[in-house]
């Protein structure tokens, strides 16, 4: 559906003012959660999104473990008052499939084969949202799974680059997510920038995608670093106290 | 359900025989309780309450649609309670369980029955149309005592929702119509001690829970007994007057939250 909504005004500025590589605010706190290892919660423009990680325990049923490897469980689950009109609560196919390939993503930069049988469970749980709340899933989860002290070969970060108004911009916002052209969610390991998550809807040129690749990856790497940032808030103020 | 050691379940007796629990705290003494509210913008209302550590999530959203044929003039109220696997290792994903159906009549009672909500003012067109409540609770954290965190969060949720006339197209937003709320506490049993706002390790190991509501005036407006122990009168007098005590201190703490 096409508006007339001008999403990129006269003076290059979006809805919000960001300019067109320009991020929403992010707040990551690491271990909010007492009864999980490993939690974060994360604030993303209007996305509020609580992680929980437990395990590595055994997998159960025992049919579903992996006798030379952790399985990782990642499960995405919207709350019924995040969106506008209600959502019956429970999964549905949306949410299986953004819950599987989080979990493909993350199965790539956990050394899942440390913990033969065990299961890693990552518990993303969508609080509020508007627009991006895979990104958002996948960035807390990465924070919480270190918090956990899953061992890992880095902490992989999320975030989305699309078109709106001709323009290929980063972010989407929930405006632009509606009626813009394109969408691309990218997650990263931000040391070795390989992709562990890719997915796009929309219509891109090569030349585009190839900016909105950049402009994702240039995202990813912004994030890492306020995800590193909430580790050590939380972990530094220990250490420096042994 | 954990299995928990036979050990500390003694380790627990042992102490309550001094008079003594695992915290601290006096038999009928609280957790320290903080309320949130509007902590989520999609929802019409919603409440964040904790209770020492257990976290507890109320949404609020509304939706127009069909009264009950008995009720031709009164809004719905539609509660329900997920024990998401986020909350506790135990919890498992899927369609509701047992414990999450109980906790969310017994949350649905609380308010229902003690009419909080004005339901007669939430009509729109008589055998037509009526604003549907949905109450949805989410167990953030599990430390024991979700039925006291699940209802505080609830009555915290509403008392600070607004009706969205205007995203229906049916004129100003205004705040949903709320009565004075009963409060509920929780207190639990094993080995003959009782003790209010039980702890995981305290609920894990009760035999019998009791939940209170007690209004304002100091009446009682809502009782549900859990588990498959049992009470003497006596205890039951003891378990009452330990939530008139709390119920009086959380009912000042929430007004002071919602400004009701």
């Amino acid at each position: 559906m096409k508006s007339d909504i001008n999403l990129i005004d006269d003076n290059g500025k979006r809805l919000d003012g960001r300019g067109i590589d320009d991020l929403r605010n992010i707040k990551i706190e690491a271990g909010v959660l007492h009864r999980a290892n490993g939690s974060c919660y994360l604030e993303w423009g209007g996305n509020k999104v609580l992680v929980a990680v437990y395990g590595p325990r055994e997998a159960i049923p025992r049919h579903t473990q992996n006798s030379l490897r952790a399985i990782v469980n990642a499960k995405y689950n919207m709350a019924a008052f995040s969106v506008e009109d209600r959502k019956r609560p429970g999964p549905d196919r949306r949410s299986k499939e953004i819950s599987k390939v989080i979990s493909e993503a993350l199965e790539k930069i956990i050394l899942t084969e440390q913990f033969p049988r065990a299961s890693i469970d990552v518990n993303i749980e969508v609080l509020d949202a508007e627009a991006g709340t895979r990104c958002a899933g996948l960035t807390a989860a990465g924070v919480a799974l270190a918090d956990a002290g899953i061992p890992m070969k880095d902490i992989p970060a999320a975030c989305a680059a699309g078109k709106i108004a001709g323009k290929v911009v980063l972010d989407l916002g929930k405006e632009e997510d509606n009626y813009g052209d394109a969408d691309l969610p990218v997650a990263i390991s931000p040391r070795t920038d390989e992709i562990l998550l890719l997915q796009m809807d929309g219509h891109l040129t090569l030349d585009e995608f190839n900016q909105a690749m950049d402009y994702a990856i240039k995202g990813c790497h912004i994030i890492s670093e306020i995800q590193k940032k909430a580790i050590l808030e939380k972990y530094q103020p220990k250490m420096e106290g042994q | 359900m954990t299995v928990v050691p036979v050990i500390k379940r003694d380790y627990i007796c042992n102490l309550a025989k001094q008079g003594k629990r695992v915290d601290g705290r006096k038999f009928e003494e609280y957790r320290k309780i903080s309320i949130e509210t509007k902590v989520v913008n999609k929802a019409e209302g919603s409440a964040r309450v904790k209770i020492g550590n257990t976290q507890v999530l109320a949404g609020i959203k509304m939706d127009v649609g069909e009264p009950y044929p008995d009720t031709p003039e009164s809004g719905v109220l539609t509660t329900a309670a997920e024990l998401i696997p986020l909350a506790s290792p135990d919890f498992e994903s899927g369609p509701p369980q047992e414990d999450a159906i109980e906790l969310a009549r017994v949350v649905d009672r609380g308010v229902r029955e003690s009419e909080v909500i004005e339901l007669d003012k939430l009509c729109i067109e008589p055998n037509e149309k009526v604003w549907i409540i949905f109450l949805d609770i989410h167990i953030l954290d599990y430390d024991g005592n979700l039925f006291d965190a699940a209802s505080l969060a609830s009555l915290a949720a509403l008392s600070t929702a607004t009706v969205p006339n205007k995203r229906f197209e049916l004129g100003e937003d205004y705040p949903l119509p709320i009565r004075e709320p009963p409060i509920s506490c929780t207190s639990v049993k094993f080995d003959n001690f009782v003790v209010i706002d039980p702890s995981l390790d305290e609920d894990e190991i009760a035999d019998a829970r009791l939940t209170v509501a007690t209004d304002n005036n100091g009446d009682i407006r809502a009782m549900q007994k859990g588990l498959n122990g049992s009470f003497t009168r006596e205890e039951i007098q003891k378990v009452i007057k330990a939530s008139l005590d709390n119920g009086k201190e959380i009912r000042r703490q929430l007004s002071e939250v919602t400004g009701k």
